[in-house]
Parts: C-alpha cells; structure tokens; sequence
C-alpha cells in the first residue's frame, strides 16, 4: 500500500516540526522515518493529517532538514517499543536503542507507548503499605503500592537523594517478591545520571533497573515519548511478568517544556503561562499509568520529580500534576537551609492513599490518630512563629509556648534524619509519641483515648 | 420520517477532532460511525458538505479517506432498570461488559449495550385494558434495587393515548413489549410500550411546572447542614485548588445525602477514585434503611486517560440519566467531579475548531452551557396525571488552577449556582477538615430550609446557626488583634471567645470523613452539638464576668468531652450529651463558686 514511498515534498521545517505535501494513505500518530539530505535517519510523528499533507513533530530535532531533499517514509504504524524480560538490568536512549555495549533485546512484543487505558472497574484500589524507612513520608505521607506520588523540588534541593534513599529503602513488609526499577531521565545532567546510576550500583539495584536515558543535551523533543516508552516497559513487567515496578520519572520540568516546545511551534493558542490547555490531559495520559489491577500480582508505583519554578506550587506544572497524582511530596528551601535533611515541608504534602493503607493491620491501629496530632500541632506550631517575630515568645501563654518548642522538635527529629537511616514505621510513629507527650494530654483531641491509654510513654497521664 | 444514510470520509484529523467531507445532509449533534472500526462521533459542526466531528475514542491510526456513517440520531442513552449499580464511560457503555470484552485495558471499537438485554425484571402493572394515560404516567414497575422502586412510565415524547393492551404481572426483558396504547382519538394508531427508552442527552427532559426548592437535603456533614446548606432541588459548587477535599466531599454526599438515587460523575479526574466508590459502596449502608449505598447508585466514569472528547458527554449521560429517576419521584442528587475538567475539554475541542477563544481560550460559550447544565437542577412538578414531585440536586466541584477562583470557570459557576463551599488551602494543610472555609461560603437557601429545622429539629435552629456564625466572625477579628499584640496581651472576656471560635471550629467544623463514626452526622446531633458549644460559651462569659480565670475554664474535664462530641454514637449521643451539659455546668458552677468565696475571703 505504498507504504515504502520515500516522499520528498517537504514544504515546511519550523521549530520541532515539518509539513509534508502530497502523500497518501498516512495515519493519525503514525511514525515517519526521516533521512536528510546527507543521509542521517530520525524519527517523527504524524501530529495532525489531511488528505494530502502531515504535520510530522521530529523527535531528534529539526536541525539539517530541508524542503528539498529531506525524505520521509510513513512506516505504517504508529509509536511501538518491542519489549522483553531482557531489559531489566539495560539501558536505552530516548529512542529505544540500547546505549549500553549488550546486544539489542529481542522483544517479546511490540507495543504503542501510548498504551490504553486501566478500565476503571478493572482495578484494585491500591492499600499495600510500603515502608520508605523516612519519617515524613510513612508516617505522614504513607506511600502505597499502586500509588503516584511525586516529588515537589526546586533548584538545589536535594530531591536526588530522597528519590535514590527511596529506591534504596522501600519495601513492602514480610513479603519477598519479584520488583524491578524503571528509571527515566528526561533532560537532566550527565551528573546526576550517574549519581543514580552510582547508587544503583552500590545497592545492586542496577541489576533490576531498566534505565530510559534523554539528557539534558540531548534532543529535547524525545522527551515527549520517553516516559511513555518507560511505562510501556513498566506495565509489561507489572502486569506481565507480575513485578513490583517502582517508576522514577526525572525531570517532569523538563518534559513539560518540550510540550510547550511543540505547542508553540504549531501556533496554538497558548494555556496559562504558554503551556498548551491540553496539558492536563497529556500529564494524566503518563500518571494514570500507575496502579494495580484485580487479580494481577504486580504493580507500577510511580515517583515523579519535578522541579517548581521559582519554587512556586501555583506554577502549572506542580499544580496540574498535583491535581492528577495521589498526593505530593513537597520539599521547603527554608528547611534546607536550616540544614535539615530531607527537607519536606509536611504541610503542603499529601498523600491521598494514606487514609486506606494505614492502621490496624496494615501499619499500626494509631496511625491515623498520632498523624492528625502531629499535623494539627505543628501546623499550630508554626502559626505561633509567625506570631512570636512580632510580640516575641514572651507574649505567649504557657500552652502555645509549648506548641511552639514542639515545631521545632518536629523538624530536628521527626523529619530530620540521615540519608541512610532505615526507620521502622514502629520508631517513626514513637517519635511521634515522644513529641506529643510533650504537650498537655487534653490538647490530643484527635487521637483515640484508647491508643493515648496504650500508647502514650507517660504511664501516669495524670500529672502535667 | 426519511431515513436517508449519511455516508461520507475523512479529510482531516487532529486529535479528537476530524472532518469528513460528502456529509450534506446529517444533522448538527448526530452521532455518527467513524473509520474502518467505527469509533463512535458526534457532529459539532456543519460546513456545506463539510462536517466536524469529536470522537469520542481515541484516534490513532485513523485514516484521512476512512468512511463516516451518521446514525441519524442525536447522543442518546437508554434509561430503564439495570442503571442503578451500573458504571458506564462517558458515552454509557457498561465498564464491566467493556472489561469481559476487551480486558483490564480500554481498546476502542467497543459495542456494548447500556442495559442488560438478557435478564429479566419482574414487572407489576399499574393500569388495565381501556386506562386513559398520559407522558410521564407511571404504568408498572420493577424492584430494580432493594433500595428503589422502579416506576415504568409513558415516556415524555409519546403522547396520551388509551391502553389497548398490558402484559400480565411476571418476569420480562427490557425489550419486551410490555403495552400498546392507542394514540389520541384516531383508533389505528397504536404505539409499543417497553421497559426502556432512548432519549438524547444535550436535550432536558420536559416537565410539568418549576417549584422553589424548600426542603433541606441532608447530608450528615455539620459544616454543609447547618452552616451552609443545600436543598433538594438545589445546584451548589466546590471549588478549590488540589488536595483541599472535593473528591472527599463529594464522595460524602453520595454516601449520607438524603436523596433516594444518586449519579456520581467521575469527569476527568482519577481512575482510583472510581474504583474506591466502587469498593467501597456495596459495603456501605444507607443510614436510613440499612441497605447497600451501592443501590442508589449510578456512576458514569470518563476518567483523566480517557478519550477527552467523551468528557463533555459523560456530564450531559449523567444528568440525563439522573432526570430520569426524577421522573418517577424520586430525590435525586448528582455530583460531577469535576466540571472544570469538562470545561477545559470544551476549551480544547474549541481549539481544534479554531473558534475565536474567549477568557483563558475558553469557548464564548462555556457560560451558557454551565448555566443550561445547572439549570436542569430544580424541585418539580412533573408530566403525568398524578401531579407528582421530584427534584434534581446537581453539585460540581471547580479545580481552579492554582487555587486561584477569579478564573473563569469558577466565577462562571458562581454566578449560577446557589451555594458556594469555598475550599481553603491553608485549612487543607492544617488538616482542618472539611476544609471549608465558613467566612467565604454562602447559601441562598439558608431561609427557604429554616422552616424544617425548625418544626422537625429544634425551634432555635436559625438563631443558634447565626449566633454561631456572627462568634466565628467575632474570633477571626480577634485573630487579627492576636497577631499584633499576641493572645495575652487580650482581656479575659476577649479569650472568652477567642475559646468558643477554637472549639466550633475544632469540635463542629470539622468532622473527619474517615472517622468509623463521625463520617455522618444525623441532624438532631448536629443541633445538640451546636447548642452544647454555645451553651458552653455562655457559661464561660459568664464566669469570666465574675473573674474567674480562663486559664482554669479551659482545664474542666467536659471541655475535653465537649471537643469529642462528634465521636459519640450517632444513636444515644443524647445520653451522654445531657450529661456533658450538666456536668459542664457544674464545673464551671463550682470555679464560679471558688472565686466568689475567695473574693470573700479577700475582703
Ligand atoms: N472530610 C475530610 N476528612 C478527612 N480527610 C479529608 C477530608 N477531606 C479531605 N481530606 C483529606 O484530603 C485529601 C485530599 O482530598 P480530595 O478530596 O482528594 O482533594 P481534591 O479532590 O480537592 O483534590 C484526602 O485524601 C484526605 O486525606
Ligand atoms: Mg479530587
């Protein structure tokens, strides 16, 4: 069907784009081969097609392409990634080909990167705990299996330490089971590529990592379909192959640029701050991803990172991501600055799984109750600040007083710890009780009486 | 009627918008079979032969060339038994039946009737042989749920007529011919009646006449009931930025509201959270009857990954479906979740049309379709003979970008519905929950439902409600003093209420959608727990009028049981409430006492 044409009637080249004239037979999203005039191929995709015309996004960039002897050649379908088994342990580039020196896999299966989507019914809702070892997060912002939940950083911020002690740590308690790691980079620096893959190594985790690889000096267009290839893989080994697949997905920063990139260069009428309105749509194509599904053993949970720009949560990015994940992890450049490691801001944090994956049997029958104290405590604590750099602490009542020194409590040693300290959720909850028990009894409305009766170290409650 | 085929091919696609050209003759908003494996379309513009179409599955790999049939019939959906239970997408095709056809994954292509036509119902008539009836009449009906009744009726496009012939009581398919009527005088002209009819979506279905809404719909959540409430028959919006509660809010009123049916519309929002009600309903039980909550409902899910165009139809498949109970009688209540979702869908179908954008690209239009959307909220009197009342409360949350309402989605709503919940970030993150925020939201119908708190719950229900709303100003004003000079700096009488807004606030505000008991709230205890707290501050004006020391109030032991009275047992809460009361009275009676004999012994 004319599928081996080589047309050469390229009209337009503009941005990350090219317009081919008089051709036939091409598709919505099919892949086109292209080959410049001095012989190099690259990939593209049909964006939009007319009878006779396609507008073709170029995944290498659009740099050397002519409207005079630059080719294109419409393979017939639309964007595949073969996978198998084999990728674990590999890494590819924003292509798909392998960048490491093993041989090409043999895939098992071709598959569209855009995937289709989990049939709603068709899913378990996710409950299984998983045991980051880090405070702020299973006590607070308990993450579970299943679960997207991603990292609110801004420039600086140690987010690549949090993402490779997460790697390193989490688990799901009492159980052994198969997992593996998909790790993709969307546009950061070589630099940080090896951090990850330095630890990785380190922990043996490289062994179960598929790595997907676009840095910061390659193509930027390739980011559009990188994370897609990265899920791709995850759900043939989650929901093939019946693994844990942890997802790191870095930068989404980056990724959301080159979708602006492509909306600007096709003249839409730009969203807020220049990003395309059909951002949202094209953000929750990639985190929708993530889940589990019924009688399925295994799982993606996906971590994304983002970097704010100028710290700003209202900025389009964090906020349409937040308003697709199941939650955020949020780090506060006031806390790095105090020296505090990991520097997550607790307040802004969610996690909207957390209700359902903790308490009796599951973590501990407290759990929910000393979450909402601290919350409520520090949140209280911190308001006193405010207040205390105007009338000073003197001005205070002996209560907020106390609530006061507890903020500062919280920080140096429930949400401060080492980047290789492992805690059980047994002793970050404790920690908890420890700072609570530092307020006056009637003051933890929002725990249980029976827990404070358990749990709380004051065994003589009485006394204040 | 004519029923010429449309038959014409694609010249253009992009995204989930294409042209096909050769469609003279099809009609603006048909439905219409695109390409080789005949996604499913719906014509938004016609251009001489020229048509644009959204298709509402995804259109990858589509052809310019491919054929495009049109059915000849405006989007529709098919209302009869077996909706109650059901999950359908946007386009209401069952996910269950999609799920035994294609797997965990959506593909597209899918055929799926809406309704079973397999199983069999047990249908009981109502009329006989020779009954006048009318639209809207009820003629039979079905147990569909152990929780509703379903009444068969004329539906509102056949006219009145005379039964000519009814099936005896017994079990039947929804396809079954279950009546003839004659229509009108003329003898010859006869109509089949079955379980179930079609009826187009973007079309309001008729009725008899409009009411004012003036019975309050319960929703067992304080904040909403006695702060800022909704009516049956009511529309109200839920704005606010991510993680502020309207996924947890709505979820609450589709489990506690008072409503006989309820239709949950998931529209561009999480996968899991569909399948968290889905979970989670069967389980519950109605508070009134003991029943699956799950027997109430419908839920229509066109989740974020799915095909954007069927966003804009699953909100018109839900109300559409949603009028349908209303017209047998029933209170319905239907949250969509979220409209801004649709909006933006709107925005982006627009795009591809190359309309001339409006505020933020939105479409010219999109106040006019919130307003028509929320207009076929309302208290009725509906089509048939009887002269029967049914009403449709409709609720859709807003997610404004950045949390910012002055956007155009959230100022468009606000300017149609009738109750405003003003969701705050900063009570979000202190975890004040429902993060309401009570000095911004409204509700126009706090006068047309005092009346029935009144005569059912408590004669001082207004006055209670206003006096506790002008104390929360009152600390909020406080609040800003606190901030300049610091709480200790205020006199006592000032702490006075500085307290009571701590413990509405903290005691009555909030209420915890997760707590196994304080998730519902039955009107009575609100009311109780309302009063206690105000009760509370009087006692506690009047101690510190006579120098007792706050420092010694707010240590009595009721204080603490006052601030826990929501986690009492929602049947004998009255008990223990009365007994909180008293003893509260009597603590602070006794610190009344000491003071006075101290200041006796002073002198
Ligand atoms: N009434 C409530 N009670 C307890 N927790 C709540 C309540 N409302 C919201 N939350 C908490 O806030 C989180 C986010 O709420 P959600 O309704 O999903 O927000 P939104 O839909 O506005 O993004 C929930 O996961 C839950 O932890
Ligand atoms: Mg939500």
């Amino acid at each position: 069907m004319g599928r081996n044409i080589e047309y050469t009637t390229v009209s337009e080249v503009a941005g990350p784009l090219m317009i081919v004239e008089n051709i036939k037979d091409v598709a919505y999203n099919e892949v086109v081969k292209i080959r410049t005039s001095y012989g190099e191929e690259r990939t593209g995709q049909v964006l939009e097609v007319y009878e006779n015309k396609a507008v073709v996004q170029v995944f290498e960039g659009t740099r050397g392409l002519d409207t005079d002897k630059t080719s294109a050649r419409f393979i017939g379908e639309t964007m595949r990634l073969g996978v198998s088994k084999d990728m674990v342990g590999r890494i590819f580039d924003g292509t798909g080909n392998p960048l490491d020196d093993a041989p090409p896999i043999i895939p098992e299966e071709r598959r569209d990167i855009n995937g289709n989507p989990i049939n709603p019914y068709a899913r378990e809702y996710p409950r299984e705990f998983i045991q980051t070892g880090i405070s702020a997060i299973d006590g607070l912002n308990t993450l579970v299996r299943g679960q997207k939940l991603p990292i609110f950083s801004g420039s600086g911020l140690p987010h690549n330490d949090l993402a490779a002690q997460i790697t390193r740590q989490a688990r799901v308690l009492g159980r052994e089971e198969k997992f593996a790691v998909v790790f993709c980079a969307m546009g950061i620096t070589s630099e940080e590529a090896n951090f990850f893959i330095k630890d990785f190594e380190n922990t043996g985790a490289i062994e179960k990592t598929v790595m997907f690889l676009n840095l910061a000096d390659d193509p930027t267009i390739e980011r559009v379909i990188l994370p897609r290839m990265a899920l791709t893989c995850a759900e043939y080994l989650a929901f093939n192959l019946d693994m844990h697949v942890l997802v790191i997905l870095t930068d989404m920063t980056n990724y959301a640029e080159a979708l602006r990139e492509i909306a600007a260069a096709r003249e839409e009428v730009p969203g807020r701050r220049g990003y395309p309105g059909y951002m949202y749509t094209d953000l929750a194509a990639i985190y929708e991803r993530a889940g589990r599904i019924k009688n399925k053993k295994g799982s993606i949970t996906q971590i994304p990172l983002l970097t704010m720009p100028d710290d700003d949560i209202t900025h389009p990015i964090p906020d349409l991501t937040g308003y697709i994940t199941e939650g955020q992890i949020v780090l506060d450049r006031g806390l790095h600055k105090k020296g505090i490691y990991p520097p997550i801001n607790v307040l802004p944090c969610l996690s909207r799984l957390m209700d359902r994956g903790i308490g009796k049997g599951r973590t501990r029958e407290d759990h929910a109750g000393v979450a909402n104290q601290l919350y409520a405590a520090y949140a209280e604590g911190v308001d006193l600040r405010d207040l205390v750099a105007i009338v000073g602490e003197d001005a205070l009542s002996e209560r907020d007083k106390k609530f006061l020194h507890f903020a500062d409590e919280f920080e140096e040693k429930f949400v401060s710890q080492d980047a290789h300290e492992n805690r059980t959720i047994e002793q970050t909850l404790n920690i908890g009780w420890e700072l609570l028990s530092k307020l006056p009894l009637s003051e933890l409305k929002k725990i249980d009486e029976k827990h404070i009766k358990k749990y709380h170290p004051q065994t003589q409650p009485k006394k204040e | 009627m004519t029923k010429k085929t449309v038959e014409g091919k694609i010249i253009r696609i992009s995204g989930p918008v294409i042209e096909a050209d050769r469609m003279r003759g099809a009609k603006m908003y048909d439905v219409v079979r695109v390409g080789d494996e005949h996604l499913i379309g719906e014509i938004i513009r016609l251009n001489e032969d020229i048509a644009t179409i959204q298709v509402y599955e995804e259109t990858s790999g589509l052809k310019p060339g491919e054929k495009v049939v049109s059915t000849n019939e405006p989007l529709s959906v098919e209302l009869g038994p077996g909706l109650l239970t059901n999950i359908y997408d946007g386009i209401q095709r069952p996910l269950p039946a999609i799920k035994d056809e294609t797997g965990d994954f959506i593909s597209r292509g899918v055929e799926a009737y809406a309704l079973d036509r397999k199983k069999r119902w047990h249908f009981k008539p109502l009329v006989k042989k020779g009954d006048r009836v009318q639209s809207g009449d009820v003629i039979g009906e079905v147990q569909e749920t152990s929780l509703i009744l379903h009444r068969v009726m004329i539906p509102p496009d056949v006219p009145g007529g005379v039964v000519k012939s009814v099936v005896d009581e017994g079990d039947y398919g929804i396809e079954d011919e279950i009546m003839v009527i004659k229509l009108g005088n003329s003898s010859d002209k006869v109509i089949g009646i079955r379980m179930f009819h079609r009826w187009p979506v973007r079309k309001p279905r008729p009725v008899a006449e409009k009411y004012d809404p003036s019975l309050p719909l319960i929703t067992g959540q304080r904040v909403i009931d006695t702060f800022f409430p909704v009516a049956k028959g009511g529309t109200a919006a839920i704005p606010g930025g991510f993680g502020t509660g309207k996924t947890v809010m709505l979820h609450q009123l589709a489990k506690w509201s008072d409503a006989n049916v309820i239709v949950y519309v998931g529209c561009g929002e999480r996968g899991n959270e569909m399948t968290d009600v889905l979970r989670e309903f069967p389980e519950l039980e109605d508070p009134k009857t003991g029943e699956p909550l799950m027997n109430r409902t419908v839920l229509i899910a066109n989740t974020s990954n799915m095909p954007v165009a069927a966003r804009d139809a699953s909100v018109y498949t839900g109300i559409t479906i949603a009028e349908y109970y209303r017209d047998m009688g029933y209170d319905v209540a239907l949250m969509a979740d979220s409209t801004s979702r649709w909006a933006e869908a709107m925005r982006e179908i627009s795009g591809r049309l190359e309309e001339m954008p409006g505020e933020e690209g939105y479409p010219a239009y999109l106040a006019s379709r919130l307003a028509e959307f929320y207009e076929r909220a309302g208290r009725v009197r509906l089509l048939g003979s009887k002269k029967i009342e049914g009403s449709l409360s409709v609720m859709g949350a807003v997610s404004p970008p950045g949390g910012d309402f002055s956007e155009p989605v959230a100022q468009n709503t606000l300017r149609i519905v009738k109750v405003f919940w003003a969701l705050d970030a900063d009570l979000a993150d202190k975890r004040h929950f429902p993060s309401i925020n009570w000095l911004k939201s409204y509700s126009l119908y706090l006068s047309e439902v005092s009346s029935w708190w009144e005569k059912k719950i408590g004669g001082d229900w207004l006055g209670l409600r206003n006096k506790a709303m002008a104390l929360l100003q009152k600390e909020s004003e406080l609040q800003e003093i606190v901030k300049l000079v610091g709480p200790d700096a205020l006199p006592p009488r000032e702490k006075a209420f500085l307290e009571t807004g701590r413990m509405l606030r903290e005691a009555f505000l909030q209420q915890s959608a997760f707590h196994e008991v304080d998730t519902y709230c039955p009107e009575k205890k609100q009311y109780d727990m309302l009063r206690i707290i105000l009760s509370f501050s009087d006692k506690m004006h009047e101690a510190v009028e006579k120098g007792v020391h706050m420092d010694d109030i707010i240590s009595i032991k009721s204080r603490e049981l006052i601030a826990r009275m929501g986690t009492f047992s929602n049947i004998d809460f009255e008990k223990h409430f009365k007994e909180i009361e008293q003893n509260m009275e009597k603590e602070i009676d006794n610190l009344i006492k000491k003071q006075n004999s101290n200041m006796t012994k002073g002198e």
